[in-house]
């Protein structure tokens, strides 16, 4: 086609291959314009904004790694407080029981012993009255039986030693009547 | 900027079919004629192209000092669109092909490459413009001449002059195989390598701009001529699609020969840098 076209124009045709003396000096302004620009001015520029932005997401990358890795501890952190705290919780109470099973030990013996000491009391003041109950009525039933011995008998018993003799005789054969009366 | 709407045709006088020319390529110099400042529309696109990138590109790193300055690490819509198209070249092609050190190092010349190119070849479907910054092989060129200069330098500094000696007599090849591979390795590598980065690009751009004009004249003949009636005009609608299609088609060769030129550049560095040398 250009063979075509370069026949069809005659002779006064200029070479397409060849350039003109302006053509390769425009070409060369443009050229070198664009390639100190773009060195010196466009890509330094362009560069430093790459690298920064760079730097910043890495930076960026590593401050949200940190406050993870931060978060994580104060987890673990307050896990193991939580599990302290339980494990003293559970302590407390298992000591508290075991108090108050001692306490209540203590209060049971304490109650048992009280017990037994007011029944010791009361059947030594039981023991004691009878006791005395019985001095004092064997006394009574002695001048009563003398009494009522003279009365029936008539006679004098001023003889104290036998009197006193007979009663006691007779207290004792009572008394052994009201035991073998007891037994049955 | 009337002075980049002077016509791009040559021919102006009355009607018939008007076929595109070469001469498209070299349109009325507007000033500084006969000096190596000579201006034609061309040149002055070309210088539009430049103005365009260095705003738009100084814009984005207004935003990134910006951004640098105040901390703000999230990027805006605006700041984000310019970190998207610079990450292309220095993820997508650097970093892929030469890794992470040498891509950095290597990017202000792939960046400029591509962002030129690329600017610089869409004005080819720009209503008003309508032709490549590209399309006159002096751009092409220079920036062939800088990508042989550059991975011959890269090969140099790693390697010293065993660069030249590896590159023209591969490690593994049988000595007498030498007569043969090694002319074959030094056409290749030395010369065939710019001169096709150069050519690809120009010739890809004259055949899109070419087409275009071929379609849209056809259009316009088909349409408005007067010697053409009937039916016949019909073909004109024909051809407007052609040209409608052709212009889509030109926004992906302009991304397309951006994305290899830059690309190809960046593989002839890693093949210098590569431990086989």
């Amino acid at each position: 086609m250009i063979s075509r076209i370069l026949a069809n124009t005659g002779e006064a045709t200029p070479n397409p291959l060849l350039p003109a003396s302006y053509d390769l000096l425009w070409s060369s302004v443009a050229f070198f314009v664009l390639l100190a620009f773009f060195w010196f001015k466009v890509l330094p520029n362009f560069k430093k904004t790459l690298d920064a932005r760079t730097e910043a997401i890495e930076g960026r990358l590593e401050a949200a790694e940190k406050a993870q890795a931060e978060a994580a501890a104060k987890t673990a952190n307050i896990e193991a407080e939580q599990a302290e705290a339980r494990a003293e919780a559970s302590k407390i109470r298992e000591e508290a029981r075991a108090e108050g099973a001692a306490i209540l030990a203590e209060l049971k013996e304490q109650a048992s012993s009280e017990a037994a000491r007011l029944t010791a009391t009361a059947k030594a003041q039981i023991e004691a009255e009878r006791q005395a109950a019985l001095i004092s009525l064997r006394a009574e039933v002695g001048s009563l039986a003398i009494d009522l011995a003279s009365s029936v008998v008539g006679a004098s018993l001023k003889n104290d030693k036998i009197a006193s003799s007979v009663v006691d005789q007779f207290l004792a054969e009572l008394e052994a009547g009201d035991k073998a009366g007891k037994k049955k | 900027m009337n002075l980049l709407f002077v016509a791009a045709s040559t021919d102006e006088s009355g009607g018939g079919f008007h076929a595109p020319s070469i001469m498209e390529f070299y349109p009325e110099i507007v000033a500084f004629e006969g000096t190596p400042f000579a201006l034609n529309r061309i040149m002055l696109i070309r210088l539009l192209v430049l103005t365009l990138l260095i705003v738009v590109f100084a814009l984005w790193t207004s935003k990134f000092k910006q951004a640098n300055k105040s901390g703000n690490h999230i990027p805006g819509r605006f700041q984000l669109m310019g970190e998207i198209s610079l990450n292309f070249v220095r993820k997508s092609i650097a970093h892929e092909q030469l890794g992470e050190k040498d891509g950095d190092r290597f990017l202000p010349l792939l960046a400029t490459i591509f962002f030129l190119t690329l600017g610089m070849n869409i004005t080819g479907i720009i209503p008003g413009l309508n032709i490549a910054g590209t399309s006159v092989i002096g751009l092409p060129i220079v920036m062939a001449i800088a990508a042989y200069v550059v991975f011959i330098y890269a090969g140099v500094k790693k390697h010293g002059g065993h660069f030249f000696t590896a590159s023209l007599f591969p490690a593994g090849v049988p000595k007498p195989f030498y007569i043969l591979v090694t002319p074959i390795e030094l056409l290749s590598t030395f010369i065939l390598r710019p001169v096709t980065l150069a050519l690809r690009l120009t010739m890809n751009m004259i055949a899109g701009h070419l087409l275009l004009v071929l379609c849209f004249s056809a259009t316009q003949f088909f349409f408005f001529d007067s010697a053409v009636a009937g039916f016949m005009k019909l073909f004109g609608a024909g051809t407007l699609l052609f040209g409608f299609a052709f212009t889509v088609f030109e926004i992906l060769v302009a991304f397309l020969q951006a994305y290899v030129f830059t690309l190809l550049t960046t593989v002839y560095i890693q093949l210098a840098l590569a431990d086989e040398h």
